[in-house]
């Protein structure tokens, strides 16, 4: 067998669940989003571009189209909640990667052990366990109002504030994780030496450690903000469905507003967006490492 | 959880399944919930029929099931608007429902219904209705309109649960408004959005999952439910009360049918004449919890179930079936709702 055949057929397996998996789904999304709407969900082979217009604009009775910004703010509220997700995950994260790499060795693994243990219940499970805690009868509440802090109950579920928590609790590992490979690496000798050289704590903060654990920053940036992008649960559990976001705007689609080549092509708008992010991330971190001369 | 009590169903069924008689079979396709095992264990007792159950999740996935053309279930129950749509692309056959032993026996008031004239092609099995519940020690005044539930009074602001499910939100709405079920006049619709969005302010969630327990928890003091539900909601809270509207009350029947791919039609008018007795439906209304529409099966019920206000409407309710709407229909609700959440 030559070396080249070796190849071909040792990356078969992967070609195929891609293809399989993950091309052939994206196709099938796309050609939907590209034909017209059948009365009971499905779709009629005809091409139409309706789905895309509606995405925009609205269409009037005597088919005039008028614009209509009904979609682009649930987008905007989709990716503006990730955003702040993302951020808030990183500031919670960071000191505890942080703690976790300056410990001793044996230490660091019983620690990131611990970091797991969360995945070991279903996701549901453990966002309606939220809702039992949050709620105004929830523990919170309970022991609130026994301690006399407050008469009323404060209101902490089905606000967007229940939302971002849900996702941060949701998310946090996948931040963690990526950052503490990166300060695990971090020689903090460099860190001394700075202090030495009279740097302040936060000064070394910024000038050392951060851009030497950029990568493990950015991709437990993107682990953190691709997912709340399309998070389901914690919107819809925690949000109290007060507000559409693009993960329950294209559940409906399927479902009661029947209109599946809408629904696929908001899904297919939603991957456009984490494939721009994907990609930007990329061309930067390739200039970066090409400056760096690394 | 569905899944698990259909899968423990069959479990069971298949563990107490008697003698087969020279191996005939019935292939029943229900929601998932919704069969009452002891019924199916019974009928295998009686007849010597093997009853294997598969069941789905909406009337959506039925259709796709049974226009795909090769599912070969005997039984499907599909909901009273999706019979038209059955009978127009001629999936089902006709049953002749007069002609069986027990057609006697099925309530006057559910005879002949709209979506079937004559009983050619179905029997009822389950009915409900769609309204709200609300708790009598938070509110004390009249509950008998549903402008408590679209203008609630302060007490209750910021304290009501509604469904997420567009269709039933707006049919209760247009029920509230007196207009028609699936209405396609945009000025119409306006109404149904106006008062939508002059109760959001009002409303604290909106989901149709954990109903009952959000009530009977105290977390809301009012929600959007179904009877069913209510009931479960004052078994734990009595102050519950299930409000049946002057304006009148969404209501759902599903009903027994036999798919034209069927492949032992005798068994399945054997089964359908079977549940048409008062004695079998019953034992079916007390695990779901729902009505049926079957004389005398009143004695028996369990007690509690017989004498609950939930599933007995008072005299002169009106009850509106929702139809399917159309697509224009649909498209003017999706926008209420866009415009509602945006």
């Amino acid at each position: 067998m030559t070396p080249h055949r070796a190849t071909l057929l040792g990356i078969a397996p992967t070609l195929l669940i891609i293809g399989v998996l993950m091309v052939v789904p994206m196709i099938i999304m796309a050609a939907y989003s590209l034909m017209e709407a059948s009365s009971f969900g499905g779709v009629l082979p005809h091409f139409s571009a309706e789905a895309y217009i509606k995405l925009l604009f609205d269409r009037d009775l005597d088919d005039s189209l008028a614009f209509d910004p009904s979609y682009m703010i649930i987008l905007w509220r989709s990716l503006r909640i990730a955003g702040l997700a993302t951020l808030i995950t990183l500031c919670v994260g960071f000191p505890v990667a942080y703690f976790i790499a300056t410990r001793p060795p044996e230490q660091r693994t019983l620690l990131i052990f611990l970091i797991t243990i969360p995945f070991w219940t279903n996701l549901l499970i453990r966002t309606y366990s939220w809702v039992l805690i949050l709620r105004d009868t929830g523990l919170i509440n309970t022991v609130l109002q026994a301690g006399g802090l407050t008469d009323q109950p404060v209101k902490l579920l089905y606000t967007e504030g229940a939302i971002l928590f849900g996702l941060v609790y949701t998310y946090a590992p996948f931040m963690v994780l990526p950052l503490y490979t990166s300060l695990e690496k971090l020689d903090f000798r460099l860190v001394e030496a700075a202090r030495d050289l009279y740097c302040g704590p936060w000064g070394a903060l910024r000038h050392v450690v951060l851009p030497l654990v950029k990568p493990g920053l950015v991709a437990g940036s993107i682990l953190v903000f691709v997912p709340c992008l399309g998070a389901f649960v914690a919107p819809d559990l925690l949000g109290g469905g007060k507000e559409l976001m693009i993960s329950t705007l294209i559940q409906l689609q399927f479902t009661s507003s029947r209109n599946w080549p809408f629904g696929a092509a908001l899904a297919l708008v939603l991957l456009a967006l984490v494939m721009l992010t994907l990609t930007v991330s990329a061309v930067r971190q390739a200039r970066a490492t090409a400056e760096g001369g690394h | 959880m569905k899944r698990l009590t259909a899968a423990l169903s069959l479990a069971v069924l298949t563990a107490t399944a008697g003698p087969a008689a020279a191996g005939e079979e019935l292939f029943i396709y229900n929601w998932s919930d919704y069969t009452a095992p002891e019924i199916l264990a019974k009928f295998e007792q009686e007849t010597g029929i093997k009853v294997t159950l598969d069941v789905y999740d909406s009337n959506e996935t039925l259709l796709a099931k049974l226009k795909a053309g090769n599912a070969a279930y005997d039984i499907v129950v599909p909901s009273h608007n999706f019979v038209p749509i059955l009978i127009k692309d001629g999936l089902l056959q006709p049953i002749d429902a007069p002609k069986l032993g027990n057609y006697a026996n099925i309530d006057d008031r559910w005879r002949n219904p709209e979506w079937d004239p004559g009983n050619r092609y179905t029997v009822p099995w389950m009915w409900g209705t769609t309204s709200f519940a609300v708790d009598t020690a938070v509110y004390k005044g009249p509950t008998d309109s549903a402008a408590l539930l679209f203008t609630p009074p302060p007490e209750l602001r910021g304290n009501i649960g509604m469904f997420k499910t567009p269709e039933e939100v707006t049919a209760v709405a247009a029920i509230a408004l007196g207009l028609p079920q699936c209405d396609d006049a945009p000025k119409d619709l306006k109404k149904v959005e106006d008062l939508l969005a002059a109760q959001k302010p009002a409303v604290k969630i909106y989901s149709s999952e954990g109903i009952h327990e959000r009530l009977a928890s105290g977390e809301v003091a009012m929600h959007m439910i179904w009877n069913g539900a209510a009931k479960r909601a004052r078994d734990v809270r009595p102050t519950i009360t299930y409000v049946y509207p002057k304006e009148g009350v969404l209501a759902f029947m599903d009903s027994l049918a036999v798919p034209k791919t069927a492949r032992n039609y005798k068994n399945a008018l054997t089964f359908i004449d079977f549940m048409l007795k008062p004695e079998n439906i019953a034992i079916q209304s007390n695990f779901a919890r729902y009505s049926n529409g079957i004389k005398g099966s009143q004695a028996f019920l369990s007690p509690d179930l017989r004498d609950a206000p939930e599933i007995n409407p008072p005299a002169g309710v009106k009850t509106v079936f929702q139809p399917v709407c159309s697509d224009q229909a649909v498209k003017l609700r999706d926008r209420v709702w866009t415009r509602l959440f945006q």
